[in-house]
């Protein structure tokens, strides 16, 4: 258990980060810190793939030196998927910031918990 | 190659097109413009569903020439031709019978930009349902969060912006998952393409290697989809999201969004994972106790709420545990069932909530079982409707909703014995409970009560009365019609794999 932890070193740092960012987007009422929880998720997943991706002593896939051999050269993929993943995290990222900004103008607070007893109160009256 | 086998990628990138030509032009246009876009999806996707019904096999569409471990693919064969079409037909519908509520309810300015979301939403359920690439279903997960995110909070008051944040918190959460198992599932196979994923994980299945990876990113595709979908104990974005937002996207919401996902989700058990490996991961038995929990807590929740749209969008949670329940079965009769309830629940519940939203506006506007008293009288043709809607929901024989509850009592009796008896015992009880609180609220519509509401005429409304009939002859359409249906499905399931 321990060896694989130690030979699987940055994996293993990936999924802590991923739990972490999973358990402060769900636990945390602040909507700030959820938002960087969300960040911390994403990233995690980011550095999971790239660590998965990347093999000790290969280089990028572009063609230098005239070498055409596969075993050369990383796959790319896992590096485009990162890519196009970060895309996608920045557009979410800037999508609950913005929602963010709209219930901290109606109600002056960021704390979630409060935002939902305002909205309960103004049901009863 | 037939060029019919090109309209499945067409309609995806008219949809994206049309999304782009919106953003820069007037509401007014931007609606035709999604009117026309909708219905030429549909004409495409009943010329697709006519083609591989005729031809009886499957299609592989390789995008850009690309050959297979490499390129970007879309499948499509009778079930996915036919999802599109119904998610079309149904998307059509909601939007023309919500559009006085639209008007009154969303900014002029902004009406282009919610044309800009629907136009999204369509182009990415068509992308989930059509795609047989995991990464591009990941990113299209992604724009249908987006857009859905969007038309919970295009009406702009205070809880469809706190409904939208408690939606895209959930989603995300879900997504994440999602990412994550998909990056597990990339490592141990090495493809992307779900056919190609399915050959790997045989093959590791049969060898034994990396067991605990595997499990791993099934668990997380599982469950991501199932808190985008609201499974129950996943619910608690969805009674605000829906009963809050306008009345087009609580429809659209709820009869497809979740759809699209569990559609995903039938596509990794057959062609990413194969139904054996995930039988043997119990995968099954988890999706069946939070099923059969969905349907028993959804309805009691639904019980206890005193606001129409509350109610219905909770009775979705029930609905929402049938289909998971039907995967639970883990047997092909189950998962009939559970894509027919897909249809026959898309179709109910987007008519409830159009009705609901009739009644609504014959009592002030006010959502509470108080001042609905009477509706039924004040606005004829949404009574009617709702109680179709609702009577389809208990499960009545002449309505869709009895055929499914039929195809899960059968399936039921097929699946493992373990499995047959809390099956039946649950759907026992939750047809009595959807009873109580659809019939009591048809009871509460057609309560003679001296009011001081105006009544709606069907003149002056008529597209809303015209979009009501469709909807109950739609229904009574599957409830009577259920057999070409049901094989069509069969078929479908059977090019799946």
């Amino acid at each position: 258990m321990l060896e694989g932890i130690v030979y699987n070193f940055g994996e293993a740092v990936a999924v802590l980060l991923f739990v972490i960012g999973l358990l402060n987007l769900l636990l945390q009422k602040n909507l700030i810190k959820k938002i960087v929880g969300l960040n911390f998720m994403d990233t995690g997943t980011y550095l999971y793939l790239a660590e998965k991706g990347f093999i000790e002593g290969r280089v990028a896939p572009i063609l230098a030196d005239g070498i055409t051999e596969a075993e050369h050269y990383i796959n790319p993929i896992p590096s485009g998927l990162v890519l196009t993943g970060i895309v996608v995290s920045v557009s979410v990222t800037a999508l609950m910031l913005s929602l963010t900004i709209r219930l901290y103008q109606r109600y002056h607070t960021l704390d979630m918990d409060e935002i939902s007893t305002i909205l309960r109160k103004g049901e009863i009256e | 190659m037939s060029f019919v086998e090109n309209y499945p990628a067409f309609s995806i990138i008219l949809c994206m097109a049309a999304a782009i030509v919106s953003s820069g032009i007037s509401g007014k246009y931007a609606r035709k413009l999604n009117m026309v876009l909708i219905c030429v999806v549909a004409l495409l996707s009943a010329i697709t569903l006519e083609f591989c019904c005729r031809t009886q096999t499957f299609y592989v569409y390789s995008m850009g020439r690309f050959p297979a471990p490499w390129g970007n693919e879309i499948r499509f064969g009778v079930l996915e031709a036919m999802m599109a079409l119904f998610f079309s037909v149904i998307m059509f519908f909601s939007i023309l019978g919500g559009r006085k509520q639209l008007f009154r309810e969303i900014d002029p300015f902004k009406e282009n930009l919610y044309y800009v979301l629907l136009d999204l939403l369509l182009s990415s359920l068509l992308a989930l349902v059509y795609t047989n690439d995991m990464f591009t279903a990941y990113v299209f997960i992604e724009i249908n969060t987006i857009s859905a995110c969007g038309l919970i909070m295009i009406r702009e008051n205070g809880h469809t912006v706190e409904a939208a944040m408690r939606y895209m918190i959930m989603s995300l959460i879900g997504s994440g998952l999602i990412l994550f198992g998909l990056c597990t599932l990339y490592d141990i196979t090495g493809h992307l393409l779900m056919s190609n994923i399915k050959l790997a994980v045989i093959e590791v299945a049969q060898t034994g290697a990396y067991h605990v990876p595997l499990v791993i990113s099934i668990i997380f595709l599982g469950v991501g989809l199932a808190i985008k979908s609201a499974l129950f104990p996943f619910h608690s974005w969805l009674p605000d999201s829906y009963g809050f937002s306008t009345v087009s996207s609580a429809a659209i919401l709820s009869s497809l969004v979740s759809k699209g996902y569990i559609f995903l989700l039938i596509k990794i058990f057959y062609r990413v994972i194969g139904f054996e490996v995930i039988a043997e991961s119990k995968l099954f038995n988890v999706l069946f106790v939070f099923g059969l929990c969905g349907m028993i807590f959804g309805s009691i929740s639904a019980i206890r709420e005193n606001d129409i749209r509350r109610m219905i969008a909770f009775s979705s949670v029930a609905q929402i545990g049938y289909i998971y329940m039907g995967f639970g079965l883990g047997i092909e009769a189950g998962m009939v069932a559970s894509v027919f309830h897909i249809l026959s629940h898309a179709a109910t519940k987007s008519m409830l909530f159009i009705s609901a939203a009739g009644l609504t506006d014959a009592s002030g506007g006010s959502k509470r079982f108080v001042d609905l008293s009477g509706a039924g009288y004040r606005n004829v043709i949404a009574g009617i409707t709702f109680t179709v809607g609702a009577l389809s929901m208990v499960g009545l024989p002449l309505f869709s909703g009895f055929i499914s509850k039929i195809l899960f009592a059968q399936a039921a009796v097929e699946a493992s014995p373990k499995k047959m008896l809390p099956t039946l015992i649950c759907l026992g009880i939750s047809v009595i409970l959807n009873a109580i609180y659809f019939l009591k609220t048809v009871l509460r519509i057609y309560v003679p009560v001296e009011s001081e509401y105006k009544s709606i005429r069907f003149k002056g409304n008529e597209l809303f009365g015209v979009i009501c009939i469709c909807f109950i002859i739609l229904n009574m359409f599957l409830g009577m019609f259920s057999e070409p249906i049901v094989e069509l499905i069969e078929e479908g399931l059977a090019y799946f794999a």
